[in-house]
């Protein structure tokens, strides 16, 4: 039984360190998403998580705010104004020797002026003769910071940065494009499965082949029928209801696939029996069919709404680019381009874009599986 | 567009639909059974309510486009000449198109193979493992997020930083701290290509992983304890056992791979746009859709090439079902 331990060690190893590499990246993003801004620009994310230590300069105020004391001329002050916990470790005077003095010294100057610093930043500089200069001297200091985290940069984005408005608009786009096809295919695929008419296996055949079809052979004739569409009646080419139809059209296959295998495994008797006493097709939708596939709509509905939640090519193609209909993936991207180096939008817009994905993920989580175990193809 | 205006048409499009089936349904039910007495003619009618708006919407937005798609390939820019071959030959001769053909291939060929590996392998384990599970939970996540949210996660690990700065990026840090240079990772041509395929396998190990999990509950328990009765390793037990038996399995997931990698467009776009030589298909065509006022011949050659890519998976997905329907 040795052998099979060592083994199960060695499998425990492995799927942990999968499991490590998996979620750092998302880890490192959320990380980052909460901290200062001007930290996440010098710093890698992970020194965030420790204690760490950090040299910074400050300087002291100058002659305007000196009071008469004890036979000393005194500035007293506060180096940084921040509630994060930060201590000062040690000080220094010149930029050659930035730790020369430790918390208690007395360290100095060349004009004989002599400055005192706690921990915290409050320092006394005195003299005995009156200070002359407008500005401070600079104080070099090495603190030890404490892992802090702030919501500053969600504030900024989400309200500044447009990403806001992005995610309503996502919402507007993703929300019908997930209940138009649930109900037209329900419709659809009931007719596939329990009734009877001409060139229905032929219908289903093309449902199938579509499975597979790339929506980019769709993308070049839809947008001419659109543009022709708008010049013809004189509205936007690009819209709203544009972009419904358009994901409608491309999630129509595989939802109504996955409705049609469902629906195939419900008893025939059941419809039988119904028919008997009189229920037409449409009673029978309304009073057995739905009620009976509220699983099967949950893990429909799941595919389709990530699907559109997380498209881009479909929002960009047929959305006009402007703050008003501009969905998240499409600002995300546009950022990328205009603030690449500002990571902390970025990262916190990347970060509200995967809330409710992530939600969705962990909240239904069962029913997300079921929808792909049981076959989603999509083109 | 105010949001209140946005919520409206939200719930008008919603209600539109709803409306429809309801109304006609109940014009059917209420007046349907006294004036079409027949009930055939009844159950026919029925039938064009249930199926029309799935039919239009299937006809506007797959059949006929498929059609027109072909047909504009053998048009000029505008749609409107006939010229025969002349963007297919544009496009044997167009050294982008060759690197993004070259790039999809190797896509295709990496990324199905990796995540598929991946996901059997992960599966596997998480089996035999009580915190299972969670594992597979956090494996599986990127499955739920948005290519340019992943594209994001990602270019933040290939940051890169000159040599005299503070890395940033993951990648570069670490490679920092071994004694190397930092590289600028997206910007080396071939290698570069990998960087972004490892953001696919990343998402699509998920999908491969959930699958498997499902099917390896399906091997009977009694094959694998005699096996291990007999002594066999977990390693052999793996490829003697699981992989045969999971066979049909491993080719549903590797197709169904195949499929998003063929069409694959977001995570190139976010990344490099194209450049430094990781240009695919998809993205190659999205450039000529509107580059110097969009080039609908050359668009659609572009998409045909995607679209020969899936004929074979097609033709075998029409097969089965013709199998399945004779039973």
């Amino acid at each position: 039984m040795k052998k099979f331990s060592i083994s199960s060690l060695l499998s425990q190893l492995l799927l942990l360190l999968f499991v490590i590499i998996w979620i750092i990246p998302t880890f490192g993003l959320f990380i980052s998403s909460l901290r200062d801004k001007d930290l996440l620009a010098i710093s890698g994310w992970w020194t965030s998580l420790t204690t760490t230590e950090v040299n910074e300069i400050y300087r002291m105020s100058g002659m305007e705010s000196q009071i008469e004391e004890d036979g000393y001329f005194k500035i007293k002050g506060k180096l940084f104004e921040d509630n994060s916990g930060k201590k000062i470790e040690s000080f220094g005077i010149t930029s050659k020797k930035i730790n020369e003095f430790n918390i208690g010294d007395v360290a100095i100057f060349k004009d004989e002026s002599e400055v005192l610093l706690d921990e915290d930043g409050n320092y006394e500089w005195r003299s005995r003769t009156e200070f002359k200069k407008k500005k401070g001297k600079r104080l070099f200091t090495t603190s030890l910071s404490p892992p802090a985290f702030t919501f500053e940069n969600y504030r900024e984005v989400l309200f500044k940065e447009g990403i806001g408005r992005a995610f309503v608009n996502t919402m507007a786009v993703a929300l019908p494009s997930t209940l138009i096809p649930l109900i037209i295919c329900s419709f659809f695929a009931y007719s596939l499965t329990w009734m009877k008419f001409y060139g229905r296996d032929t219908l289903l055949a093309i449902i199938i082949a579509s499975l597979v079809v790339p929506l980019q052979m769709s993308l070049i004739p839809i947008l001419t029928i659109y543009n022709d569409f708008g010049a013809l009646f004189g509205v936007a080419a690009k819209s709203y209801p544009g972009v419904w139809m358009a994901h409608t059209g491309f999630g129509l296959a595989s939802t109504t696939f996955l409705l049609r295998n469902f629906l195939k495994s419900l008893p025939n008797e059941m419809m039988e029996a119904a028919k008997v006493d009189g229920a037409s097709h449409y009673d029978i939708f309304l009073r057995i069919i739905i009620p009976l596939s509220i699983p099967a709509f949950a893990s429909i509905f799941i595919l389709q709404f990530l699907w559109c939640w997380n498209d881009l090519l479909v929002g960009l193609v047929f959305l006009d680019q402007v703050p008003s209909e501009i969905i998240l993936t499409a600002k995300l991207k546009e950022l990328l381009g205009s603030r690449g180096e500002n990571w902390e939008i970025l990262t916190t817009g990347a970060f509200v874009s995967m809330t409710v994905p992530l939600f969705i993920f962990f909240a239904l989580q069962r029913y997300f599986i079921r929808g792909l175990v049981a076959g989603s193809v999509k083109g | 567009m105010t949001i209140l205006n946005l919520v409206f048409i939200v719930f008008l499009g919603i209600l539109f639909f709803i409306a429809y089936f309801h109304i006609s349904n109940y014009i059917l039910d209420t007046y349907g059974n006294k004036t079409l007495k027949r009930y055939n003619f009844e159950n026919s009618i029925r039938v064009i309510v249930f199926i029309t708006p799935a039919f239009i919407v299937l006809f506007i937005f797959i059949l006929y486009p498929v059609f027109e798609t072909v047909r504009l390939s053998f048009y000029d820019k505008f749609g409107r000449e006939f010229v025969g071959l002349y963007n297919y030959k544009w496009a044997i001769n167009d050294p982008e198109f060759r690197r993004s053909i070259l790039n999809n291939l190797v896509w295709l060929l990496v990324v199905p193979t990796l995540s598929t590996f991946f996901g059997l392998v992960i599966a596997n384990l998480a089996d035999r493992i009580w915190w299972g599970s969670i594992a597979k939970s956090i494996i599986f996540m990127p499955m739920a997020i948005s290519f340019v949210g992943a594209g994001v996660i990602w270019k933040f690990i290939y940051e890169y930083r000159g040599p005299e700065n503070t890395q940033i990026g993951l990648l570069n840090a670490i490679i920092v701290s071994l004694g190397y240079e930092p590289q600028a990772w997206l910007t080396i041509p071939m290698w570069n290509n990998f960087f972004l395929m490892a953001i696919m396998i990343w998402i699509q190990t998920g999908l491969a992983l959930v699958i498997f999990s499902a099917a390896l509950r399906s091997i009977p328990k009694e094959m694998l304890e005699a096996a291990r009765i007999d002594g066999a390793s977990e390693l052999k037990i793996f490829f003697s056992i699981i992989i045969p038996y999971l066979e049909q399995t491993i080719l549903v997931i590797w197709t169904l791979i195949t499929i998003i990698v063929l069409r694959i467009f977001d995570i190139i776009f976010a990344m490099t746009n194209g450049e430094w030589q990781t240009g695919v298909l998809a993205n190659l065509m999205y450039d000529w859709m509107f580059r110097g006022g969009g080039d609908s011949g050359r668009g659609s050659v572009l998409a045909i090439v995607i679209m020969i890519g899936v004929i074979p998976i097609l033709a075998w997905n029409l097969y089965k079902h013709r199998q399945e329907q004779k039973i």
